[in-house]
């Protein structure tokens, strides 16, 4: 049965819906009808994405491309507001629509005692909003309407505790960040425009091969082949929207946001938004071996080099945000060696493990009371067992474990690497072997610091007493530091109750994450990357054809899995446990010891190789130096100083002078006209001689 | 009534300040709501606009026409097009709401402050419709009176400086535009534009003309580098002045280059559309870092101002690029129509931006970033208006100032790739200025005790951000009728710009 229209527009729009009625009427229907009535929209999305998913595979509706209405409409250029929905939409829809859901239930709990709980419940609705804007286009206008949208609704949430200095600093980083990213991408939908003559997706995709041998000028002699300045100018968004080296620098800041963010947005669904635009625009990056190179190399730089980092990390969602920027390598190393089929199939199983990581240790800041330290963790698996076995489950799916979901995932794109001959791709192959070996040193030694070993808190029990009994004459001070604390009320290390596990919609949430994080690799592995699963949606040359290659020793999931255990990325995991094992179970010291013995190494990772300092002072420090200088010297001294005022003050004292020659003295007049008249003979004489 | 609609329109604001300037500063209550009832009346009338227009058909609509000056062979010709009803619209709409947001802000003199705004909103309804070169330059200049006024009485300590810098700036500028006119008219011996369009030139006169408009409408616009009055200006305007001054005086100089320069010598401009197109990118880059630094919010949004219109000059001056240079015409269109899209754009975005300053400035009596911080904490509706605005600033989709920079920049790569490199640096820059504004102001806790002390908008402040709003976001989500409603006229000034005249 084809997809009906209204479906579609009831699956984009009843988050929206959602969204008005928690923002606008939130204080008229208070919390519960604010989560009530968010969740119903996303849940209305959700079901209705699975069933347009059905539609798709089993129902046999064909790929659904119409506008709804015309945005604008100028000579030969139109841009409409559009729906292509085929089954890497389809498919996006779901995961975007399920975690987002789960998301929605899971802030219940996890923003219960927060003042904006119902400004909270309508940013997350307005983002499924603009996230399924961003994936169900069908043409690059809106693509880049909900690209900037989502955006838009991260700067809201990171900022969303917006008296901490650093939640404001950091929403600001990531929307300037991201816009540089737009404004590469924005200059390659002015040259899809300008070569291929539509904003239209399907449109533009089938005339893609007039590209060949088009040139784009550049200065007088230079000319740049069409189709690698355009892919390269659209991935320099993706660079943004996804964290790509060197424009990643706002992932880890984002981290200010509340949890739930951080793992629809930041893990699951937005920062993948540009490893999904560039599967989808995969006829147009098929055409330039040198952009997907640059792609593969840069993917490839942020999986190995942005993975090490969390290894030093020490706060707990911090460690899953450098993983997040590691996984969001893989992915962009798949598409670079034109493995989109796997990029996108890690994409799925990534949100999946990913937003369980997130949500998970969401759970744990929970339990500890916004303690974010893992520092001063340790041995809670007693106190929260749902939270600390679902979180193994995502650990090991994170890890690529043979039979959990990323291991499908991870492995196909590690063995894809491996049968590209693309320039460079001797180094990505280097990168993802070594990245699945950092990926398991950081994820055991998290799941380590914070699940096992001794409790490096004490629980102090301080009913009773509390501030304020003990001297009315430090009445003030008291006053003082217990506003201080505000934030963290508590001190490193001392918990005032035992920790407990979460209420039902923070662990639900964790379940339903685990099920599929498990299962689903082996589920999809074989349509999505062997078979023809995603159709016209995406386009690989046969020559590129790297995942054909891999698929021809591939038989069955189950065989697939076992032969995992043969080979090398999962004995580098499985050192990577006994590793990890060894230290925090047995040897703490030995952490220590090594991280002096690398004392340089230890600082480069710490300073995050000294990225963010250099950006702070070349382009925030420098900025405002420079347009200080402009205004100082340009504005306020030439323009104004000289020639606005200058030429003023200039008639001013052109006038100053004129009128001292009116004194009204009778005998400067009388002087002047002596002068005037020995003047004139003079002058006479002069000429008569 | 409708065979003199466009009369209608100028006078009725003119002649309806009398009663209000009657009602004398006894009864403030009475001018208000007389100058209220005006604004509306007058606003409605200019929605009739609509239905009388034919939007399919290029030639100019609802003429008027009366010989004025015999002797000098003077018209008081009236007529529109879609980009002429587009801009009235935009002053009716923004006439309404700056008397809304004055009523109670405006204590001195309320009376002559209403009127002298209905005088402003009559004249450049006028300027719109002329289309009479020496009608055009009366309503030009005529509208400076009342700003001026404005200006010099409500404004700021500094306001003697600035409405002087103000005054004298814009008309040594238009002073370069009547001696044009003039030689024009000797050589035609006629201020009808039609005509002034049809006349041949050289190329030499061509460009002594150009330069003299030029300087008159880049005063206006205002462009690099005769721009430093706007700030001024700005931060000594009381908000309703600011409002107008941004949201449409601006707009007569970019609507000056369409009705003047284009038409009248379109060989020079095709010369030396390198030297708009420059300074047009200067002024995005070069402003856009200015704007970073200020301190007072009015000159902040002032130079933004200076950037943004930088988009509605670019897009004219794209067009001969693309007309002369590739014959694309459907391109040169995009850009054409991206610059009248963000001429209206601006109007409401700009507006809006003055008006949430002025909110503020009623509140705390200073425009100084620093003296603000965390006002999100008591004023979270004014904090939702003030994000979306910031946003429509920045540019962002779905709200209004993504429209025209998103058709220019698409133009202008068409043209050459560099252009539209620097055109689109104001994603990174307007961004910047814009939103590290609103950490600034907004965000954060509070540190000014003063601050703690404010109260959120009230209604009739919610009406004024509340309209703005609408129109910011209708015009984001669906821009398409306003093109439509300009699409005939656009396409006919593009087709002229292929006709040499030499």
């Amino acid at each position: 049965m084809a997809l009906s229209t209204s479906i579609l527009l009831t699956i984009a729009l009843a988050p929206l819906v959602g969204c008005l009625l928690a923002g606008f009427l939130g204080r008229f229907i208070g919390r519960a009808g604010s989560h009530t009535a968010t969740i119903l929209g996303v849940a209305i999305a959700c079901g209705l994405s699975f069933y347009v998913l059905y539609q798709l595979t089993a129902g046999g509706a064909p790929v659904y491309n119409q506008n709804i209405y015309t945005w604008f409409d100028i000579g030969n250029y139109s841009a409409h507001v559009g729906f292509l929905i085929d089954r890497l939409t389809a498919m996006m829809m779901v995961v975007v629509t399920f975690v987002s859901l789960l998301v929605h239930i899971y802030t219940i709990g996890y923003m219960a005692d927060d003042d904006g709980y119902q400004r909270f419940f309508s940013y997350i609705s307005l983002f499924t909003f603009s996230m399924l804007m961003l994936v169900m286009s069908n043409n690059f206008m809106q693509l880049f309407f909900g690209w900037e949208a989502v955006g838009l609704v991260s700067y809201l949430l990171i900022g969303f505790w917006y008296k901490r200095p650093t939640a404001i600093f950091a929403n600001l980083k990531a929307f300037l960040v991201n816009r540089v990213g737009d404004f590469g991408f924005l200059l390659g939908i002015a040259g899809v425009l300008y070569f291929l003559g539509t904003l239209d997706y399907a449109t533009a995709f089938s005339a893609a091969p007039t590209l060949v041998g088009k040139t784009l000028q550049i200065t007088q002699n230079t000319h740049w082949d069409a189709a690698t300045v355009i892919c390269i100018l659209l991935f320099i968004g993706a660079m943004g929207k996804s964290a790509q080296v060197p424009l990643h620098v706002w992932l880890p800041d984002s981290m200010e946001g509340p949890t739930p963010i951080s793992a629809l947005i930041h893990a699951a669904t937005m920062v993948t938004a540009g490893i999904f635009m560039v599967a989808r625009m995969s006829p147009i990056f098929e055409l330039s071996e040198t952009a997907l190179s640059f792609v593969m190399i840069i993917g490839a730089t942020g999986a190995l080099f942005t993975g090490l980092i969390g290894i030093v990390q020490n706060d707990i969602k911090r460690v899953v945000a450098y993983s997040t920027l590691s996984q969001l390598g893989y992915m962009t190393v798949a598409l670079g060696v034109s493995a989109y089929a796997g990029a996108v199939f890690h994409l799925m199983t990534h949100a999946f493990f990913k937003a369980l990581l997130f949500l998970g240790a969401g759970s744990v800041i929970i339990a500890m009371h916004h303690e974010q330290d893992m520092r001063y963790m340790g041995g809670l698996r007693k106190y929260m067992p749902i939270t600390w076995i679902t979180m193994w489950v995502g650990s090991l799916a994170l890890c690529g474990v043979p039979f959990f979901a990323g291991f499908y995932s991870k492995d196909a794109i590690i063995e894809a690497v491996g049968e590209s001959h693309r320039w460079g791709a001797n180094y990505a192959y280097f990168c993802v072997m070594a990245g699945a070996f950092v990926t398991a040193l950081y994820t055991f030694r998290q799941m380590y610091l914070t699940f096992h070993g001794k409790e490096r808190f004490v629980v102090v029990h301080d009913h009773g007493h509390g501030h304020g009994h003990d001297a009315h004459a430090d009445h003030d001070e008291h006053h003082h530091v217990s506003h201080k604390d505000d934030h963290g009320h508590h001190e490193a290390g001392i918990m005032h109750e035992t920790p407990k596990e979460s209420p039902w919609v923070v662990t639900l949430p964790l379940i339903l994450l685990a099920i599929p994080s498990i299962i689903v690799g082996a589920m999809a592995v074989q349509p999505m990357l062997f078979g023809e699963w995603f159709g016209s949606a995406i386009h690989v040359n046969e020559a590129n054809n790297v995942l054909g290659e891999v698929g021809k020793e591939f038989h069955s999931w189950a065989a697939m899995a076992l032969h995992g255990f043969t080979q090398l990325p999962f004995w580098l995991v499985a050192a990577a446990f006994a590793i990890q094992t060894y230290i925090y179970l047995f040897n703490p010291a030995v952490a220590e010891r090594i991280k002096n013995a690398l004392k340089p190494v230890y600082n480069m990772l710490n300073h995050k190789y000294w990225f963010d300092a250099v950006y702070y002072i070349v382009f925030a420090r420098g900025g405002i130096a420079l347009g200080r200088a402009l205004w100082k010297g340009g504005d306020a001294a030439v323009i104004d100083g000289v020639l606005v005022n200058g030429s003023a003050s200039l008639v001013d004292r052109i006038a100053g002078g004129m009128r001292r020659l009116q004194s009204g003295y009778l005998y400067h007049y009388a002087f002047a006209m002596i002068l005037g008249l020995i003047l004139l003979l003079g002058g006479y004489w002069l000429v008569g001689q | 009534m409708f065979n003199h609609l466009l009369s209608l329109l100028i006078w009725l604001p003119v002649v309806g300040a009398i009663p209000v300037l009657l009602a004398g500063s006894g009864r403030p209550n009475a001018a208000r709501w007389i100058a209220l009832l005006v604004a509306i009346v007058t606003f409605v009338l200019s929605l009739y606009l609509l239905p009388q227009y034919n939007a399919g058909n290029a030639a100019k609509q609802l003429v008027e026409d009366h010989i004025w000056i015999a002797g000098l062979n003077v018209h008081y010709a009236l007529a529109v097009d879609g980009i002429s009803i587009a801009l009235i619209l935009l002053t009716t709409f923004v006439g309404i709401l700056v008397i809304v947001g004055a009523w109670e802000v405006i204590q001195t003199n309320p009376h002559q402050y209403m009127a002298a705004m209905l005088v402003l909103e009559g004249l450049m309804i006028g300027v719109f419709c002329a289309t009479d070169a020496l009608l055009f330059y009366v309503f030009f200049e005529a509208m400076l009176i009342p700003m001026f006024i404005l200006i010099g009485v409500w404004g700021g300590p500094r306001r003697v400086y600035a409405t002087l810098k103000f005054f004298i700036y814009t008309f040594f500028g238009s002073i370069f535009m009547l001696v044009g006119l003039i030689y024009l008219y000797l050589k035609a011996g006629s201020f009808d534009l039609a005509t002034l369009a049809a006349l041949p030139l050289t190329l030499k006169e061509q460009s002594w003309l150009f330069f003299a408009f030029l300087i008159a409408f880049a005063v206006k616009v205002p462009m690099v580098p005769v721009h430093t009055w706007l700030p001024d200006a700005h931060v000594e305007a009381p908000t309703g002045g600011s409002v107008v001054l941004a949201a449409v005086m601006l707009k007569i100089g970019g609507y000056g280059f369409l009705r003047f320069s284009l038409p009248i010598t379109p060989d020079a401009a095709e010369a030396y559309a390198w030297v708009v197109i420059g300074l047009s990118l200067i002024a995005v880059v070069y402003i856009g870092y200015i704007a970073l630094v200020q301190e007072d919010m009015k000159k902040l949004v002032a130079y933004s101002s200076v950037a943004h219109m930088g988009f509605v000059t670019l897009g004219i001056f794209i067009a001969f690029m693309l007309v002369r240079g590739a014959n694309n015409l459907d391109a040169a269109k995009l850009g054409m129509q991206g610059a009248m899209v963000q001429m209206i754009s601006h109007g409401f975005v700009s507006g809006a931006m003055f008006s949430c300053i002025g909110v503020l400035y009623d509140r705390l009596h200073t425009r100084q970033i620093k003296d603000y911080g965390g006002v999100i904490n008591v004023m979270p509706w004014f904090g939702f208006f003030y994000v979306l605005f910031a946003m429509a600033n920045s540019g962002l989709p779905g709200t209004s100032g993504f429209v025209g920079e998103f058709q220019v920049v698409l133009a202008s790569f068409q043209a050459n790739p560099w252009i539209a490199f620097f055109a689109a640096f104001t994603l990174i820059i307007g961004a910047a200025y814009t939103l590290y504004m609103v950490k600034r102001v907004l965000w954060g806790d509070i540190t000014n005790p003063h601050v703690a002390e404010m109260k959120d908008i009230n209604g009739r402040e919610w009406f004024v951000l509340g309209a703005f709003a609408a129109a910011v976001l209708a015009l984001g989500i669906w821009p398409q009728p306003l093109i439509h409603l300009m699409d005939a006229s656009v396409t006919q000034l593009v087709t002229q710009l292929g006709n040499h005249k030499i």
